[in-house]
């Protein structure tokens, strides 16, 4: 596998696409993270809150973003991340991870991160600066 | 009114990063790495211990804001924002509490919106905060009507 830090900007981590979301998936998170509002879970109180559907919780869709990085906490680790929500994720979307570098210094790689449905629409975006270790010497 | 929340602290909880929840949460976001499950990778990589994912504070409870009651339905999550001194270890525990950082209103396409800023600290038990998390949380007129504040 290539090291995180030999990219240079403008280069993207080899992207990742998900299998289509499942109403499991967000049952699992619901009982992982603890987040039990159940617009992301039960069809009749996503509708009764005025959704088209039951939607995806936004962390559980960060989380998945996050999972570019982890094969690189060898070479470094996550020390800012920052998502702007933007759009609904709803069952049976097939959403894309991806990540550009923006920015390389010495010491840490800003990345621009977002994710992405079937319909080419971001539903959320934002970045990643991935501070390096240093080597002890 | 909620502007009168501004600058107020929570109560502080003690959270434990245990090993269970981190796997379970880990495989919730389809991200079950060795160097957050496996306990033997964990002691050979550089941290010596399993991690956990960036987004796990998730799971933590981060104290009560006295006489603070935000609606539990209808709130939009706009932002999410983590910092880290470094990541979180399996089995260490961390001092958390919340704080206010500001409220304000804006005129939007649905009515007039309110902004809340909370942010979020993780401290070691020297006191370190080791991390902290921010939320730009968006509740929206029919929803304050509704709870009329």
């Amino acid at each position: 596998m290539s090291t995180l830090v030999a990219f240079q900007k403008g280069e993207s981590l080899q992207s990742i696409t998900l299998d289509p979301v499942s109403r499991l998936d967000l049952i699992k998170y619901a009982g992982a993270s603890g987040d039990f509002n159940p617009i992301h879970t039960i069809d009749e109180e996503a509708t009764k809150a005025g959704l088209p559907g039951i939607i995806a919780h936004g962390m559980w869709t960060m989380g998945n973003l996050a999972k570019l990085f982890t094969p690189y906490y060898e070479e470094g680790f996550i020390q800012d991340y920052k998502i702007r929500f933007s759009g609904m994720v709803f069952l049976g979307d097939i959403l894309t991870l991806q990540a550009t570098v923006d920015e390389v210094t010495d010491t840490y790689t800003v990345f621009h991160v977002k994710t992405v449905n079937q319909h080419g629409k971001e539903v959320i975006k934002g970045n990643v600066h991935f501070a390096k270790h240093q080597k002890s010497t | 009114m909620y502007k009168a929340f501004i600058g107020k602290q929570s109560t502080k909880v003690k959270n434990t990063v245990e090993r269970l929840m981190v796997k379970r949460f880990a495989e919730s976001i389809g991200d079950p790495h060795p160097i957050f499950v496996d306990e033997a990778y964990g002691k050979k990589s550089r941290y010596g211990n399993n991690i956990a994912p960036p987004t796990f504070p998730r799971v933590f409870e981060f104290g009560d804001i006295e006489g603070l009651q935000l609606p539990s339905k209808g709130l939009i999550h706009g932002e999410e924002t983590y910092h880290y001194e470094r990541p979180l270890l399996v089995g260490e525990t961390l001092t958390c509490y919340s704080e206010i950082t500001d409220y304000y209103e804006k005129e939007g396409k649905n009515g007039l919106m309110g902004f809340f800023i909370l942010k979020r600290f993780g401290d070691d038990d020297n006191g370190n905060t080791i991390f902290t998390e921010e939320q730009v949380v968006i509740i929206t007129e029919a929803v304050r009507k509704a709870m009329s504040v």
